[in-house]
């Protein structure tokens, strides 16, 4: 006598048959299901979205950005004299092809000087201030995407004339007390009178500047022991950045280009990464634990199935179905309820994402593999959870079942 | 394997038969050194009290159970040395089963219900929905076919169960009190079913505690205690093989 068997077709159609005969119990089954995977998938494209967000906006202004400083050794220590740039540093670096602008900078040593608008003896208040005072170049402005609120940055007009002028970071503009430049009003360092010329507004790098006292480089050398700038910025075209950032040092010392230390932006897509990876990290924990509770419960349902259907199992012994299609029969609905979980999560997280960037304007970004892999990872999660309850489903012993079943 | 001479006079043969459980650290004795033999197209019926081992007997004739000692042999075939896959495949294949609670699957159609009994013997699907529709109609219960068995009165599930049984052609009708949960004019109905399946060639064994439902069969063996006494013909009202339903178009059937 042969042994009985059942076909797949046979078998796919008994566990929709035995999943359709409950439809308001499977549906709720798979709700656990839906969203976890929904969770994942919309914290997936939602972190791929944002990624894609965060990189645009830094794009403009990290990716254009090279600054090569005289910060010798990794932590800028390492002990030895510092490299000084050549005087014609600005020069030299707008040759290179790719360069937006380019402005040097550098820390004037004032002593002990304190800024002072007015000079008078005012016992109520302070009106003497320690303030960083900065040299700069005329591109400086440029270079660092700076705007002026008032008045204007120096030219190389009063670099090479090394005018006693100076522009004001607003910080120190609101220390000082000034409000305008139409008077030409005068800033004291120490003794030594300079004419402000320009409040800056805002800067998008080198932010030390907003508080800082900046005068021309040739103005710092005539009356302070200033010999070098300390950093060179450099607003490069997009693209160009790891360029420039080679070239750069050799083009201000090709003697010894290694002297300088050079940042350029990282790559577009390694900081895409990270930042998925940053949201990713939080947020697939949670789809995760929202998974699992879906599979806990599916479980628990088809564990419920088995034990409500246990005559209807001996009642399939009896009419030839081994122990393992009774097992693989449980275990095909845990698994249909899971890919039918996936597929609705799948659909609802990218659901969310769209709807999520559609309402703020963002452009909507997902991996093609995620709404193929979503309702997969669904159907594994059934099919785990299914393998309990299938395993005592077979385990029923037919007289036993047909017994305690009606 | 031994092939299953199904062309043999003797359908099933119990020689010693014994089944034993364990309850605690004693040994009882469902069934006692049982010796059965029924013939092909014999309609016989257990009659006894609850508890006597008659609902223990009927699982070992189905192969639902395994004896503890004995031997059994079913169409030939020693069935006590098979595994539990040659088992499966024998019950599965050549034995009906009708139950007292029915067992019928309320979320499936009767048609549904009817075609179960063939899904693991590899009758293709067309074929089973064919079979079952003529199965009901041989019942009575064609148009009835689409219905949920909850739709169904309870003489009408009896005998879904019963084309259930009989859809695949078994060599042996196994009823575990058939008309238990029916009363006697549709119970009468129902026996009247047996009769014309009997008529038609069908080996049938009923398990029952009532009397006058047993002595409609042919023969009719008494159990007490899990012992087994041939009750004598002159008992039997007897020769019951008259139909309700034209056994005669069972005998044609492959």
């Amino acid at each position: 006598m042969n042994t009985t068997h059942l076909s797949w077709r046979d078998l796919a159609s008994e566990a929709i048959a035995g999943l359709a005969s409950r439809p308001a119990r499977t549906l709720l089954t798979v709700l656990g299901t839906v969203l976890g995977i929904s969770a994942l998938v919309a914290t997936v494209g939602i972190a791929q979205t944002a990624g894609n967000r965060i990189v645009g906006s830094f794009d403009e202004l990290s990716a254009t950005s090279v600054v090569v400083t005289n910060e010798s050794g990794f932590w800028g220590g390492g002990g030895g004299p510092k490299a000084s740039f050549p005087r014609d540093a600005e020069d030299r670096i707008s040759r290179l092809n790719g360069v937006n602008a380019v402005g040097v900078v550098g820390t004037v040593s004032v002593g002990d000087a304190l800024a002072s608008t007015v000079k008078i003896d005012d016992p109520t208040a302070r009106n003497e201030f320690q303030i960083d005072v900065k040299a700069a170049s005329p591109g400086l402005l440029d270079a660092v995407k700076g705007e002026m609120r008032m008045g204007r940055w120096f030219d190389s007009g009063h670099e090479s004339r090394a005018d006693d002028v100076v522009v004001l970071g607003p910080g120190a503009a609101s220390k000082l007390n000034v409000y305008r430049v139409d008077q030409q009003p005068v800033v004291f360092l120490g003794d030594q009178a300079y004419v402000v010329m320009g409040v800056l507004r805002d800067v998008s790098r080198q932010p030390d500047l907003l508080n800082a006292i900046i005068m021309p480089e040739a103005t710092a050398r005539k009356h302070y022991d200033y010999t070098s700038a300390s950093t060179v910025q450099v607003d490069v075209a997009l693209g160009a950045a790891e360029l420039i950032g080679a070239q750069a040092p050799i083009a201000l010392n090709p003697d010894d280009p290694k002297v300088y230390r050079v940042q350029v932006p990282p790559s577009p897509n390694s900081l895409r990464n990270k930042v998925e990876g940053d949201v990713n990290s939080l947020f697939l924990i949670l789809g995760g634990v929202s998974l699992l509770v879906g599979a806990i419960g599916i479980a628990n349902v088809t564990l419920v199935s088995v034990l409500e259907r246990i005559g209807e199992i001996g009642l399939r012994r009896a009419f030839g179905a081994r122990r393992r299609h009774i097992a693989m029969q449980f275990l095909l609905e845990s698994t249909a309820m899971g890919l039918v979980g996936g597929i609705m999560g799948a659909t609802l997280g990218v659901l969310v994402v769209v709807i999520l960037s559609a309402t703020r304007e963002w452009t909507p970004v997902l991996s093609p593999w995620i709404p193929i892999v979503a309702p997969l990872l669904g159907a594994i999660t059934g099919l785990v959870a299914g393998v309990y309850p299938s395993m005592r489903a077979a385990s029923l012993e037919p007289v036993e079942a047909l017994r305690a079943g009606t | 394997m031994t092939i299953v001479d199904s062309e043999a006079e003797t359908v099933l043969a119990l020689d010693g038969i014994g089944r034993t459980y364990i309850s605690g650290e004693v040994e009882v004795a469902a069934l006692a050194e049982v010796h059965l033999t029924v013939g092909r197209g014999e309609y016989v019926s257990i009659v006894g009290p609850s508890g006597s081992g008659k609902s223990t007997l009927l699982n070992i004739l189905g192969l639902l159970d395994r004896p503890s000692s004995g031997s059994y042999l079913f169409e030939g075939l020693e069935v006590a040395d098979l595994d539990e896959t040659q088992r499966t495949a024998v019950r599965g294949r050549r034995i009906g089963f009708v139950f007292q609670a029915f067992h019928l699957l309320s979320h499936r159609s009767v048609v549904e219900n009817v075609t179960l009994s063939m899904l693991y013997t590899g009758v293709p699907a067309r074929e089973r929905v064919e079979r079952a529709r003529a199965a009901l109609a041989a019942v009575g219960l064609e148009q009835r076919a689409d219905f949920t068995p909850t739709r169904l009165s309870g003489g009408e599930r009896q005998r879904v169960a019963i084309a259930r049984a009989i859809v695949a052609d078994p060599a042996l009708l196994l009823a575990d009190e058939p008309t238990g949960n029916l009363d006697s004019k549709t119970s009468d109905s129902i026996l009247g079913l047996f009769d014309a399946l009997r008529a038609g060639g069908l080996t049938i064994v009923m398990i029952t505690h009532d009397a006058s439902v047993a002595s409609r069969a042919d023969r009719s063996v008494r159990i007490r205690d899990g012992v087994l006494s041939e009750v004598g013909a002159a008992e039997h009202a007897g020769g019951h093989a008259q139909n309700h339903i034209g056994a005669g178009q069972w005998e044609g059937r492959p």
